[in-house]
C-alpha cells in the first residue's frame, strides 16, 4: 500500500469575510524556519489593499453603530475561538517557526489573553477618555470617544500571532476597522487567525488579513483616502518615513509602535493602544433655554 | 426698507495702551535684536497704517531660541508642579488686569471688532490660562492609570485670527505639562503675542521657558524642521498641516494639528427660527468668518429654506460693518489683503458657477481690507463655494429633504472640524449629533468654546484636540 500524500494548503486572505485568492493570481511559498515549503500564500496585490479597504469602508458604520457591550461581546468571542484552536496555532508555531513548545504556548495564551483585556475595554473607553466638560455658561457639554474609521495595520514582522492580535485588537476595541498586512516571514499564523475569525462573529468587513510583500503594500495602504489611520509596527526605518509622507496627504493619524512594544507584557494591554484610534466629539446643548 | 439704524461713533479708547515703537525677539526671558532677521511693520488692516516695527526671526535667533528652551528645561521639570501652576495662575491674572489694552492691541492688529477681542478673545484666553493653571499639579488624574512624560521644547505656530486666544491655548497646556515653549506668531498679527512676552516677564517666568519669535511662514518651516524641537502644536491651513506631517514623517516629534475646515450647520424645519437665524450670523460672520470652525455651509431643509433666507438676510441688514474699535460694530477689517483676494478670488468663482449672490449693501471704509458679509443660494455640495475654505464672511446655503439627506450632505467634506444642529426635538438634536463626523457638534447654539471643553478635527481638519483634559495629553509622552 502506497503512503498517502498529504493535502497541502494554499491560503486565501481574508477579506470581507470571504477567504479570497489574490486578483492578480499569485503566490508566494510559506516557508518554516528550516526552509521547507509550509504552504503556499496569496501574494495579495494593491488591488486587493483597495478591496479591503472599501469592504471596511462600508463595514465601518456599523461596526461603529453597535454598541460597545455588543463590540465587547464579539471581541470575547474571538478570544474563544483562537482559545479553542489553540493546540493547532501552538503546534504550528513549533513547526513553523521552531519555537519550543513553552514558548509558543505562552504566545497563543497571550495572544487569547490580549483579546479579552480590549474585549473588556469597549465599553470603558468613553468612561476614561470622555466626560463633562463643566462649561462656565447653560450648556450641557460633554466629550464622547469616538472611532477613528478604517485603520491600516502593518503587524510586526515576528511574533505573528500575538503581534498580529496585538497590533488589530486595539482600534477594534474602539469601533475602527482594519486592514491588515500580516508578517511577510510569518503569515501563516495570521492567516489561520482570518479563519478563526471567519467563523467567529466578527461581522463582514470588519477585519481584513492580507499576506504579501510589505515593501509593496504598505504603501499603497498608507496612500488610500479611505484608510483614516495607519499603524505602522514594522519596525522598519526606511518604510517608517516613507508611510509618515503618504499618510500626510490626507492627514491620516499615523502612529509607528516598535514589534517589541507591542508584543511585551509591560506595553501590550494599554489604553495607549487605543486612544490614537479615537476622536473626541464635544457636544454642546443648551440647558434651560 | 432699511433697518439699519444709526448710532453715533462710539470709538473705544486707545489712551491706556501704550505700545513701544519697536518690538525685538523675546528670547530666553529677554529682548533682543535679531541677529539675522529683519525688522518689518505690523500694519492695522482697518486703516492700513503701521502700529509699530516687529522684528522678524531669522535662523540664528531660532537656534538661540530653542537653545535657552532646552536650557530652561531641566529646571522648569524640576519645579513642584503646583508652583508651575502658580505661574500661569499668574498669567491668567495679568491677562485679566491688562484686559482693555490686550483688547485693543488685538483689535488694533488683526482688525476684528473691539466687541469680540473685548468680550470674547481676551476673557477666553484668560480662562484657558486659569483652567490649565489648575492642572498642572493634576495631571495624574488624566492619564487613566498611564506614566507620561513632557515632550520637553514645544514649538507652537499659531494663526492670525486669534493671535492671543490661539497662544493661550498653545502655552497654557504646554507649561501646564511641564514643556517649554517657543512660540511664532503670524506675520501678520504679533502684537498681543509680544504683550504677552511683557506679561511673562511680569510674571517673573523663568528665563527660556516661553520664547517669542515673529515671522513668517519661513520661520515656521524652520522651527518645525528644528531637531531640538520635541513637539510641534499647529493651528492654521491644511495644506501647511500636511506639509509640517510630512515634513516630520518618521520622526519621533509629536504633532497635534488643528486645521481648515467647511462646518454644516444644520437647520430643521422645527427648528426655533429666530434663534436659528442668530447663530447662522454669529456661526459665519463672527470674526468677519475668519474662523476655521465657521458654518460656513448652512444647510436648511426645504419646506423652510426660502422663509429662513428671507429672515436671515433681513437680519443680514442690521450688521454693521467698519470701524473695528467701535463698540457697536459687528464686522471688522478683512485681516490682510492677500486674504481680500482669496475671499474675493472664490466669490467670483461661486457668480461664475451660476450661483446667486447676495451682498450686503452697505458703506465700507476707504482705506484698509473690507468685505461685505456675502451668501450664495443654490448652492450644490460639488460646488467650489460649498467645498473649499473660504474664511471670510461667505455663507453657502444648501438644501435638504429629510435627516438622512442632512447628515450625508454634511459629512460630504475632506473635513471635519464642528457643525451645528438647529431642531426643536432634542432627541434628533443628539441623533444628528452622533451621526457627524466632527469634533465638536453645537446643538441649537454656535461658536461656543470654553477651557474645560475639548476641541479639534476629524478627518482633515486635523488631529488632537485642546481644551479640557484631553487637551493635556498631546503636550505628554504618554507610555
Amino acid at each position: 500500500m502506497s503512503p498517502r500524500l498529504t493535502v497541502r494548503k494554499t491560503y486565501k486572505a481574508y477579506i470581507g469575510d470571504a477567504f479570497v485568492r489574490s486578483e492578480s493570481g499569485r503566490t508566494d511559498p510559506a516557508h518554516d524556519h528550516q526552509g521547507a515549503l509550509v504552504a503556499n500564500v496569496p501574494r495579495c496585490s494593491r488591488k486587493d489593499v483597495r478591496d479591503a479597504v472599501k469592504a471596511a469602508v462600508a463595514a465601518f458604520p456599523g461596526w461603529a453603530g453597535r454598541t460597545a457591550y455588543n463590540r465587547g461581546q464579539i471581541l470575547y468571542r474571538a478570544a474563544e475561538a483562537v482559545e479553542s484552536r489553540g493546540d493547532e496555532f501552538v503546534a504550528a508555531a513549533v513547526r513553523v517557526r521552531g519555537l519550543k513548545e513553552k514558548a509558543a504556548r505562552a504566545e497563543v495564551e497571550a495572544a487569547v489573553d490580549t483579546l479579552v483585556h480590549y474585549a473588556g475595554w469597549t465599553d470603558k473607553i468613553g468612561a476614561v477618555l470622555g466626560g463633562v466638560n463643566p462649561v462656565a455658561a447653560p450648556y450641557l457639554s460633554f466629550s464622547v470617544p469616538e472611532p477613528t474609521g478604517v485603520i491600516g495595520v502593518v503587524c510586526p514582522p515576528e511574533a505573528d500571532l500575538l503581534g498580529t492580535v496585538a497590533a488589530i485588537a486595539p482600534p477594534l476595541a474602539a469601533g475602527n476597522v482594519v486592514v491588515a498586512l500580516l508578517s511577510e516571514r510569518w503569515p501563516t499564523a495570521g492567516l489561520d487567525l482570518g479563519e478563526a475569525l471567519g467563523v467567529s462573529d466578527v461581522p463582514k468587513g470588519v477585519v481584513a488579513l492580507l499576506s504579501g510583500r510589505t515593501a509593496e503594500l504598505a504603501p499603497a495602504l498608507a496612500a488610500h483616502r479611505g484608510v483614516d489611520g495607519l499603524l505602522d509596527a514594522s519596525g522598519d526605518a526606511d518604510l517608517r518615513g516613507e508611510l509618515g509622507r503618504l499618510g500626510a496627504e490626507t492627514i491620516s493619524r499615523v502612529r509607528h509602535v516598535a514589534p517589541a512594544a507591542l508584543a511585551a507584557a509591560e506595553t501590550r494591554l494599554s489604553l495607549s493602544r487605543i486612544e490614537p484610534w479615537t476622536e473626541l466629539k464635544t457636544a454642546w446643548h443648551p440647558v434651560g433655554a | 426698507m432699511d433697518l439699519r439704524w444709526d448710532y453715533a461713533p462710539a470709538p473705544e479708547s486707545t489712551d491706556h495702551l501704550r505700545l513701544r515703537d519697536r518690538y525685538d525677539l523675546f528670547v530666553g526671558g529677554h529682548w533682543r535684536a535679531p541677529e539675522d532677521g529683519t525688522v518689518v511693520p505690523t500694519v492695522n488692516p482697518a486703516t492700513g497704517e503701521p502700529i509699530a516695527e516687529i522684528a522678524w526671526a531669522g535662523p540664528a535667533d531660532l537656534d538661540r531660541a530653542v537653545a535657552a528652551a532646552r536650557a530652561a528645561l531641566p529646571a522648569w521639570q524640576a519645579l513642584p508642579a503646583l508652583e508651575r501652576g502658580k505661574y500661569l495662575f499668574r498669567f491668567a491674572r495679568l491677562l485679566q488686569e491688562r484686559s482693555r489694552e490686550l483688547a485693543v492691541a488685538e483689535t488694533l492688529d488683526g482688525g476684528k471688532p473691539i466687541k469680540e477681542s473685548r468680550d470674547f478673545d481676551v476673557p477666553t484666553a484668560a480662562a484657558h490660562f486659569f483652567s490649565y493653571a489648575g492642572w498642572a499639579d493634576k495631571l495624574p488624574y488624566v492619564l487613566g492609570g498611564r506614566s507620561a512624560a513632557p515632550h520637553g521644547v514645544v514649538g507652537a505656530i499659531v494663526p492670525w485670527n486669534f493671535p492671543l486666544l490661539m497662544a493661550a491655548w498653545k502655552i497654557a497646556p504646554a507649561l501646564a505639562t511641564g514643556n517649554v515653549c517657543v512660540l511664532k506668531p503670524a506675520e501678520t498679527t504679533p502684537l498681543t503675542a509680544l504683550l504677552l512676552a511683557e506679561i511673562a516677564q511680569e510674571a517673573g517666568l523663568p528665563d527660556g521657558v516661553l520664547s517669542i519669535l515673529p515671522g513668517d511662514g519661513e520661520l515656521g518651516a524652520r522651527l518645525v524642521r528644528h531637531d531640538g524641537v520635541d513637539k510641534i502644536a499647529f493651528t492654521g491651513s491644511t495644506a501647511v498641516g500636511r506639509e509640517i506631517q510630512a515634513a516630520l514623517a518618521g520622526r519621533d516629534v509629536g504633532l497635534t494639528l488643528e486645521l481648515g475646515g467647511k462646518s454644516a450647520n444644520i437647520v430643521f424645519e422645527d427648528a426655533p427660527i429666530e434663534q436659528a437665524v442668530e447663530g447662522i450670523v454669529t456661526g459665519i460672520f463672527f470674526n468677519q468668518g475668519h474662523v476655521c470652525c465657521a458654518g460656513s455651509r448652512l444647510l436648511v431643509q426645504e419646506t423652510i429654506a426660502d422663509e429662513l433666507v428671507e429672515r436671515l438676510w433681513r437680519r443680514m441688514q442690521t450688521l454693521r460693518v467698519g470701524d473695528p474699535l467701535d463698540k457697536n460694530t459687528d464686522m471688522g477689517a478683512i485681516n490682510s489683503a492677500e486674504q481680500l483676494a482669496r475671499i474675493e478670488a472664490l466669490v467670483d468663482r461661486g457668480v461664475a458657477d451660476g450661483l446667486e449672490r447676495r451682498t450686503l449693501d452697505c458703506p465700507l471704509p476707504e482705506a484698509g481690507h473690507w468685505f461685505a458679509p456675502t451668501l450664495f443660494t443654490g448652492v450644490g455640495p460639488s460646488d467650489v463655494v460649498a467645498t473649499e475654505e473660504i474664511f471670510g464672511p461667505v455663507l453657502s446655503v444648501l438644501t435638504f429633504r429629510d435627516q438622512a439627506e442632512a447628515i450625508q450632505k454634511a459629512n460630504d467634506t475632506n473635513y471635519g472640524l464642528a457643525a451645528g444642529v438647529w431642531t426643536d426635538k432634542g432627541s434628533k438634536a443628539f441623533q444628528v449629533a452622533a451621526a457627524l463626523r466632527a469634533g465638536v457638534v453645537w446643538q441649537n447654539t454656535y461658536n461656543r468654546f470654553d477651557p474645560t471643553a475639548a476641541f479639534g478635527g476629524y478627518n482633515e481638519s486635523g488631529f488632537g484636540r485642546e481644551g479640557g483634559p484631553a487637551g493635556l495629553l498631546p503636550y505628554l509622552k504618554v507610555a
